[in-house]
């Protein structure tokens, strides 16, 4: 099973977490990104994710492998929704074991976030108001600063 | 003069009305190339805001267009 892929259907979470038990492994972390009802105070009905799938699957398989060396975990996943989504649905999974929670909790968290700044898929909301749109967020730092 | 495949996502595909254009091209590198897309489409969103891909992987502004490429302009992302 490939470490990044994107599911342009619901998809079961339990496999995923099978996957990634090990002997060697005394801890795993898992991050849910749910469907929320609200955006920028606004309240939100609905929303769909598009992706470019072949760059988003290279990319974000590169970040999982990343998390892996960069923290030592063991293994980890992550499965990313496409198309149409409701309130309360499942839109992201991160899931990462290791020896130890430190390295668990670390790489799960580093994912989700690298996944959010790095990987091309891109989220359209409807709003209660009847307007809808793609949400493209400033980036976090200037290109060329350092963190 | 180079035949590339553009593909369009989120706003520029809104903006272009399609996902994906081929189309023949003079421009030196993919910078010229989304100027020329911008002339096209008048897309909102300045380069500085975007990142290039060809053929499946992150490119630079300043590589040169390759014949018969696929090339992805990527707006700003919003996954998770």
């Amino acid at each position: 099973m490939s470490r990044f892929r994107v599911s342009d259907r619901a998809f079961e979470i339990a496999p995923l977490r099978q996957g990634l038990l090990h002997a060697r492994a005394g801890a795993f972390a898992s991050f849910e990104g749910w469907v929320r009802d609200h955006n920028d105070g606004r309240p939100v009905l609905g929303l769909y994710y598009e992706a470019y799938v072949e760059l988003a699957e290279a990319e974000g398989a590169r970040i999982v492998e990343e998390a892996l060396h960069r923290f030592g975990a063991i293994e980890a996943c992550c499965v990313h929704r496409t198309g149409e989504l409701a309130i309360g649905e499942l839109a992201v999974w991160v899931g990462a074991s290791a020896a130890h929670r430190d390295a668990a909790f670390d790489a799960c968290r580093w994912i989700i976030d690298e996944v959010k700044a790095r990987v091309p898929i891109w989220k359209h909301e409807r709003y209660a108001g009847g307007d809808a749109g793609w949400l493209h967020p400033p980036a976090a730092l200037p290109p060329g600063s350092v963190d | 003069m180079a035949r590339v495949t553009v593909l369009y996502f989120a706003s520029l595909r809104d903006a272009a009305g399609a996902a994906s254009e081929t189309l023949e091209t003079t421009a030196v590198d993919l910078a010229a190339l989304y100027a020329q897309a911008c002339e096209r489409h008048g897309f909102a969103l300045p380069l500085e805001r975007l990142r290039v891909a060809m053929d499946g992987e992150f490119a630079r502004w300043t590589d040169a267009v390759r014949d018969g490429a696929e090339v992805a302009f990527i707006p700003p992302v919003s996954g998770g």
